[in-house]
């Protein structure tokens, strides 16, 4: 009885939790989809549609300020992406394994500081670092610097997580087999935290496409990234150009999703032959 | 782990490769440190650029051009075009052979924090009116004073930009482009024939239709500075007495605003939220334009206007800092502004109000003829520059605290 008790309620609450799955699935989704189509309107107020065009996109593209931050913003993401996601991974697979070296309780404070101080103290940080102790010429490089010392630590707690769940065995039997600790670490260990270095890895990537305050800070002349000219731009006007460019940076990240989806799904597959 | 080890004296190499490089990163440094081997560090090397500024001949160039400027403040490329206004950067490459590198800021703050961190050589910046006063203080002295005779066009400056408070012998800024704050409106619910009040704010009978659908800015001077003027009393003013009877009317009033706003002020007008606003010319004017089409004109059914009482008049400045590595080049450039056709170029551009005189033939009569954007010489003598007033700035935050409640 209870049971059929049970099912007879549960369609009632399956249907007002996927209904609550749509509202959030919109309230996310849609202003994007919004800001899609806007940016192929005909008008210059950004909530009015007045027809098709794509002059707006064809205008981005021929603005050359605007073409050199987006530039500038692509470099800067990958370099930054590349360097973080290797030290914050050796950082995650250190805090995890070497269970009882001194100061590890204090190391795994600080990774999580990037995580937790407010950006605009973080810039001025790392503004103050690079022109007065190092001190550098702010430039490109200096933004590059900047957006590793604050996505690392995201990736090495993304990683972490990711190792917690591990099985210690794994990597015993590689070593019983007479595996070394390099290639236990490539065939073994690697393989099976790459979800979480990759997701770690994309995370790393959009915080530093969207950085405006810690990139503000730290930029040099000439190395203008997208989010800072687009904040920028907005104090002037919002015409649907910034839709325009909104919807390209959107087009890139999700390609970058889809790129490393394809890259987890691959992995999986192989890990799954292999067993 | 080779690798890393490898990455990481690369990273080293570099950072050292860099900093031998950079001695004016130290020198900066050393102008906000404390301690007396770097201030004396400054001084020497201060003298030596305001020797370099001093040797500047004008239209003499001395490298490509570092400018630090707000984002499309200048019109380039595909702006300019759009416009159909010269691009002044192209036009001041070919004339004088150099190159500008642009780089922009969104924030007068951040702007401060580079120039005062050193390390980023920019030879000009346009920081507005209270942030030269802020960047020329002689403690700080983040501005080298300017070499009058390598800018001839100097000429060209309107009389009323001479002798302002931030800036007061104008040696160490040039005025770039000005505007005013005041109130904008929806013509559906205020008539503006006999001009425009503050008391469309302040007074109890004449703000009572408004109720709710009021917005002031979010900025202590401008707001407390507005009741002020509704006073009568200057937006400066350093008598306690005189603030808290404008704190004490903003009190009152602050159950009709609906919002404390710098940002949005505009969207809020429009949108029909707010039917009075208080708030920058230049906001108010880009929203217009934006929602105006080809077959409806929004300034049929917004206005912005200066209150008869008076108000506060701003204005962006260019400034050669002491990163600058090119003063030359920036002192050339600062010509090529106040040039009368390019500046007239220039506020074909931005529609704000332009400090030079002879431009005004090159203005659009649009614009020139807009009094919202040029305001009559009567209401010219009813505005007020925004004074750095020391430290009773602080009794302005605790009054604007305190009234907003």
């Amino acid at each position: 009885m209870s049971v059929q008790q049970g099912t007879a309620h549960r369609p009632w609450v399956d249907r007002l939790l996927s209904l609550n799955g749509w509202l959030v699935f919109g309230f996310l989704y849609l202003p994007i989809l919004i800001l899609v189509i806007y940016s192929f309107s005909d008008s210059r107020n950004v909530g009015d549609w007045g027809g098709f065009t794509l002059k707006w996109y064809d205008r981005m593209f021929n603005n050359p300020e605007m073409m050199n931050a987006l530039g500038n913003s692509i470099k800067v993401a990958i370099v930054s992406t590349v360097v973080a996601t290797v030290l914050g991974t050796m950082a995650g697979i250190a805090l995890d394994r070497y269970r009882k070296w001194r100061g590890k309780q204090a190391f795994d404070v600080i990774l999580y500081l990037p995580v937790i101080i407010p950006e605009v103290t973080m810039g001025a940080m790392l503004l103050i670092w690079f022109t007065q102790v190092l001190p550098i010429n702010l430039s490109i490089w200096t933004i590059i610097l900047g957006h590793i010392a604050f996505s690392a630590s995201f990736v090495a707690i993304v990683v972490r997580a990711r190792l917690a769940n591990l099985d210690d065995s794994l990597e015993e039997a590689a070593m019983d087999l007479y595996a070394n600790r390099w290639t236990t670490f490539r065939r073994v260990t690697l393989p099976l935290i790459l979800p979480g270095v990759l997701g770690g890895a994309l995370l790393a990537l959009t915080l530093s496409l969207d950085d405006v305050i810690i990139t503000e800070f730290v930029q040099g002349p000439g190395a203008n990234l997208l989010p800072v000219y687009v904040f920028g731009l907005i104090r002037r006007q919002v015409t649907p150009e910034i839709n325009a460019v909104s919807t390209l940076m959107l087009a890139i990240s999700m390609l970058l999703v889809f790129i490393s989806l394809g890259f987890q799904v691959r992995s999986g597959m192989g890990r799954n032959k292999e067993e | 782990m080779r690798r890393l080890l490898i990455l990481i004296a690369v990273v080293a190499l570099l950072a050292a490769a860099c900093s031998s490089d950079s001695d004016d990163g130290t020198t900066t440094t050393a102008a906000s440190g404390t301690d007396e081997t770097t201030t004396t560090a400054a001084a020497e090397t201060g003298s030596e650029l305001d020797a370099m500024i001093a040797a500047c001949a004008p239209g003499q160039t001395d490298g490509d051009l570092n400018f630090y400027n707000w984002t499309e403040y200048i019109p380039y490329g595909s702006a300019a075009e759009d416009y159909e206004v010269t691009d002044l950067v192209a036009k001041f490459e070919e004339e004088y052979g150099v190159k500008i590198i642009q780089t922009f800021y969104e924030d007068n703050e951040t702007m401060l924090a580079q120039i005062e961190a050193g390390g980023a050589p920019y030879d000009l910046i346009v920081p507005s009116d209270y942030m030269v006063s802020t960047m020329a203080d002689p403690e700080v002295a983040l501005l080298s004073k300017l070499n009058k005779a390598a800018i001839p066009n100097l000429v060209n400056l309107d009389p009323i930009f001479a002798g302002m408070p931030f800036d007061p012998t104008g040696d160490f800024s040039v005025p770039y482009q000005a505007g005013t704050s005041g109130l904008g409106f929806a013509y559906e619910y205020v008539d503006d024939s006999e001009g425009i009040s503050w008391g469309l704010v302040f007074d109890p009978e004449m703000s009572e239709p408004y109720a709710g659908k009021i917005s002031m800015l979010n900025d202590e001077r401008e707001t407390l500075g507005a009741a002020l003027k509704y006073l009568g009393y200057s937006v400066n003013t350093v008598d306690q007495g005189q603030l808290d009877e404008a704190a004490a009317l903003l009190k009152d009033a602050n159950e009709r605003i609906a919002a404390y706003d710098s940002a949005a002020f505009d969207d809020l007008l429009i949108a029909g939220e707010t039917v009075v606003a208080h708030g920058w010319n230049g906001g108010f004017f880009g929203s217009f334009d934006e929602i105006s089409t080809d077959d409806y004109d929004a300034y049929e059914d917004f206005g912005y206007a200066v209150p008869i009482e008076g108000g506060i008049i701003w204005v962006d400045l260019m400034a050669v800092p002491i990163t600058a590595e090119h003063p030359c080049t920036a002192h050339t450039f600062i010509n090529f502004i106040l040039d009368a056709e390019n500046g007239g170029e220039l506020t074909n551009y931005t529609y704000y109000m332009s400090p030079n005189l002879a431009a005004h033939e090159y203005i659009s009569t649009d614009i020139l003829e807009d009094p919202s954007i040029f305001p009559s010489a009567e209401t010219m003598a009813k505005l007020e520059f925004i004074a750095d007033v020391g430290d009773f700035s602080l009794n302005y935050a605790d009054a604007f605290a305190q009234a907003k409640g």
